[in-house]
């Protein structure tokens, strides 16, 4: 056990430290919504792409720096360390990138890879359907083959990104008479068309953070099956892994900003003295600091023995869980101001809900941990 | 012991409910909260109904009942989400009923009994109180000082800015300004049967968020099965009934202390707003989870209830400060104890 970087993790660090703190991102746009947002970030991954850090952990043969899964970790708490936002294309350096070195075509990967890297085309991603969250591969998206072309039906939802994205990551129903995970095929659909009609969907803070996409005989090329057809959900688990690994050690840090700067409000108030607010500041610091080290021991054992151990859902778990409660104790903490209309406190604090949610439920999390760690009985439901 | 309500309560609650279910759909309330306006047509028609004077004397217009039958609004305007100010009116009477001098009652409780006067209520710190409920068009404000002390306001007198909270069923503001002692100036006896009446409103929010996540999970089907069926979501949904059930006990017991035993009443009080603040925090955050991403939504209405469960646990101070106030109880119970 050494619990230390290497010296050349060490440089990676600092090599990085140094370059966001000689290019810290313009000050956010204040007007302009959503779309200047966007844009802003847009900027951002622009400057990283210049700089050859819009994707580190990609290979140096795509643009990337061939960067060790430490490193790419690294990475991450560096951009969430400085408060930068993140790029634009995070889906597609994240998750659509990967998952085509995984199973696109060397033509596919040659078309799609450069432009990902440079934020010229946005990526993102149709999985989940109104009907079809926690039970994803009961998706009813329908895709039929015409000749040398895809023609698709259905509605996706929590598509983030889409009014801006040119390709969806997007898994539909090829074959309906086979078991519901063997009858899917994962493609690379254009957004640019008219059959595809991008509504936004409003959260409850407010914003319209995602999206429902409405597609309606939209058609996508033969050369865009990703992986082959029928074999959509394996690819589909591809992406989902990523997504697990990737954006963790960001969210972690965002965290534990967010819980220094409560402790910062507590202590000006003389509530660190309070044994009421203290325990439990005590115990947040404690879970942090926990999930730093599950996350860090998580990556030892992909690196050692090429398998992710249970930590990738327990992390997931105890973030989302200490987010929540971290966000609620502030409500007390700082009183009013956590409660007022369109201030960062009411926004971290209504955000939180959809932290145990998205990217799979707690409750479908503690499933995977029983089933799949522990080896308990499952369940028996139509699967 | 027996924890029924009369027949003339229990009318009280079926005309409230049905009457509610009825002008306060929820369609209406989203319009109202796109709009953040108050629903003043509900509230002339609730002011005609008598609703605003229920628990003020008679001698002032109102119907001279008690804090039970009080209670009894409270929770169905909280089932409901009504737009209307009525929590914050009948909280500020009721301060102004219990320590106002003769002639503060003589001044206020007429207008408040007939809902023509819009009473707010708020807890102020260094002389302002941030996000009182209904500020924006409230008439007269009761400011409850650190040391339990009241000053009213007109809202003439009164230095009133709106600002929105997270919760856009019901106005908000910031208000300061000196106004006058409410009574003698001394701590208000009035606040414990304030904080019943918040306590009650948030028993109607955890029996609805209940209410409609039950239904939610008997219907929404994943893996072939309804979601309710995991023992995961059902179990969720017994403990947010343990929670309510909790709330609702303890709540029934302090509004029957404030008439029957007001001696016992700082302890009840206290004890239903612990239980009620935390359960409603925990119940809606619960129906959120238990309806997955459609929670989240702004177009399910499950967020509201969890908006109005924030703003009401942390009004007139929230389940730790009132931990807080018992555990001083105690103490000086076991001192007397001791002393004895
Ligand atoms: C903020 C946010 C962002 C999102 N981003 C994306 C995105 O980028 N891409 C994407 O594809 N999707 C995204 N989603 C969708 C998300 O993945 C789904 O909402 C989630 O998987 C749950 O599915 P559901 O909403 O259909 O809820 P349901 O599956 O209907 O769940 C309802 C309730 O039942 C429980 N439940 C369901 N099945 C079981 C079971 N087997 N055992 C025990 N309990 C169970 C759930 O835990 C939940 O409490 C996002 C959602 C949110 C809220």
């Amino acid at each position: 056990m050494d619990l230390t970087f290497s010296p050349q993790e060490i440089a990676f660090r600092d090599e990085l430290r140094g370059w966001l703190a000689a290019n810290q991102p313009d000050a956010a746009p204040v007007d302009g919504g959503e779309d200047a947002q966007y844009q802003w970030r847009r900027d951002w991954q622009r400057r990283l792409y210049d700089a050859g850090w819009a994707a580190p952990a990609w290979p140096v043969e795509y643009g990337g720096r061939g960067a060790s899964l430490t490193e790419s970790a690294i990475y991450y708490e560096e951009i969430g360390r400085s408060r930068s936002p993140l790029a634009a294309n995070t889906l597609g350096l994240l998750l659509g990138g990967p998952t085509l070195m995984v199973w696109g075509t060397d033509e596919q990967k040659e078309r799609y890879l450069p432009p990902i890297l440079s934020a010229e085309e946005i990526w993102c991603q149709g999985f989940s359907e109104p009907e079809a969250g926690s039970d994803l591969a009961s998706l009813k998206t329908r895709a039929v083959k015409d000749g040398e072309e895809w023609v698709v039906t259905g509605q996706k939802v929590w598509t983030s990104g889409a009014q801006y994205s040119k390709w969806c990551m997007l898994v539909a129903r090829t074959d309906g008479d086979v078991p519901k995970h063997k009858g899917l095929t994962y493609f690379l659909m254009d957004m640019e068309q008219d059959a595809v009609q991008v509504r936004p969907l409003r959260q409850i803070t407010g914003e319209d953070e995602f999206n429902e996409l409405f597609i309606e005989e939209a058609r996508i090329p033969d050369a865009n099956v990703i992986g082959g057809v029928g074999n959509g959900w394996k690819v589909a688990l591809t992406t989902l892994m990523n997504e697990r690994a990737g954006l963790g050690f960001a969210l972690q840090i965002r965290l534990r900003q967010l819980l220094d700067d409560t402790i910062a409000v507590a202590a000006e108030r003389g509530l660190l003295e309070d044994p009421v607010y203290a325990d439990e500041l005590a115990e947040l610091h404690t879970r942090c600091e926990s999930i730093r080290l599950l996350a860090w021991k998580g990556l030892t054992d992909v690196e050692r023995y090429g398998q992710p151990g249970p930590e990738g859902s327990l992390v997931k778990w105890l973030w989302s869980d200490t987010n929540q409660r971290l966000t609620q104790l502030a409500v007390d903490i700082v009183g009013p101001a956590a409660l007022t209309a369109g201030t960062s406190w009411s926004y971290e604090f209504l955000r939180a809900r959809g932290n145990t949610i998205e990217g799979g439920t707690t409750e479908v999390l503690k499933n995977i941990v029983a089933e799949r760690v522990l080896g308990l009985p499952r369940l028996k439901v139509a699967v | 012991m027996d924890f029924g309500l009369t027949d003339d309560q229990r009318e009280i609650q079926r005309t409230a409910r049905e009457l509610l279910a009825e002008r306060a759909r929820p369609d209406r309330v989203r319009e109202h909260a796109e709009a953040r306006s108050t629903d003043e047509q509900l509230w002339k028609e609730l002011s005609e109904l008598g609703w605003p004077g229920i628990a003020i004397a008679e001698e002032h217009g109102g119907q001279g009942l008690g804090q039970i039958e009080l209670s009894i609004l409270c929770e169905e305007l909280g089932r409901s989400l009504a737009p209307v100010p009525f929590l914050g009116s009948a909280m500020a009477a009721t301060v102004i009923q219990q320590d106002g001098s003769a002639e503060q009652r003589e001044r206020w409780l007429g207008g408040l009994a007939s809902g023509a006067t819009i009473g707010a209520l708020g807890a102020a710190v260094d002389g302002t109180a941030e996000l009182v409920i209904g500020g924006r068009e409230a008439d007269v404000f009761v400011l409850i000082d650190e040391d339990g002390s009241g000053r009213i306001l007109g809202a003439e007198e009164a230095d009133v800015t709106p600002v929105d909270s997270v919760d856009p069923t019901r106005s908000t503001a910031r208000v300061s300004g000196a106004g006058e002692p409410v009574g003698d100036g001394g701590a208000c006896a009035g606040l414990g049967r304030a904080l019943v009446s918040v306590s009650s409103e948030l028993v109607g929010v955890c029996d609805r968020a209940l209410a409609m996540t039950v239904e939610y999970v008997k219907d929404r089907k994943q893996f072939g099965v309804p979601v309710g069926a995991y023992q995961a979501v059902s179990h969720r949904c017994a403990q947010m009934l343990l929670e309510t059930e909790k709330a609702r006990a303890t709540a029934a017991f302090a509004a029957w202390t404030a008439d029957a035993d007001p001696e016992a009443l700082a302890e009840a009080a206290a004890m239903a707003k612990v239980c009620a603040s935390s359960a409603a925090r925990e119940v809606t955050a619960s129906a959120i989870q238990a309806h997955g991403g459609i929670g989240f939504t702004w177009e399910a209405d499950v967020h509201w209830l969890y908006k109005r469960a924030q703003l009401d646990a942390a009004l007139l101070g929230g389940a730790k400060r009132h931990r807080a106030r018992l555990a001083a109880i105690l103490a000086e119970r076991v001192g007397a104890g001791a002393a004895a």
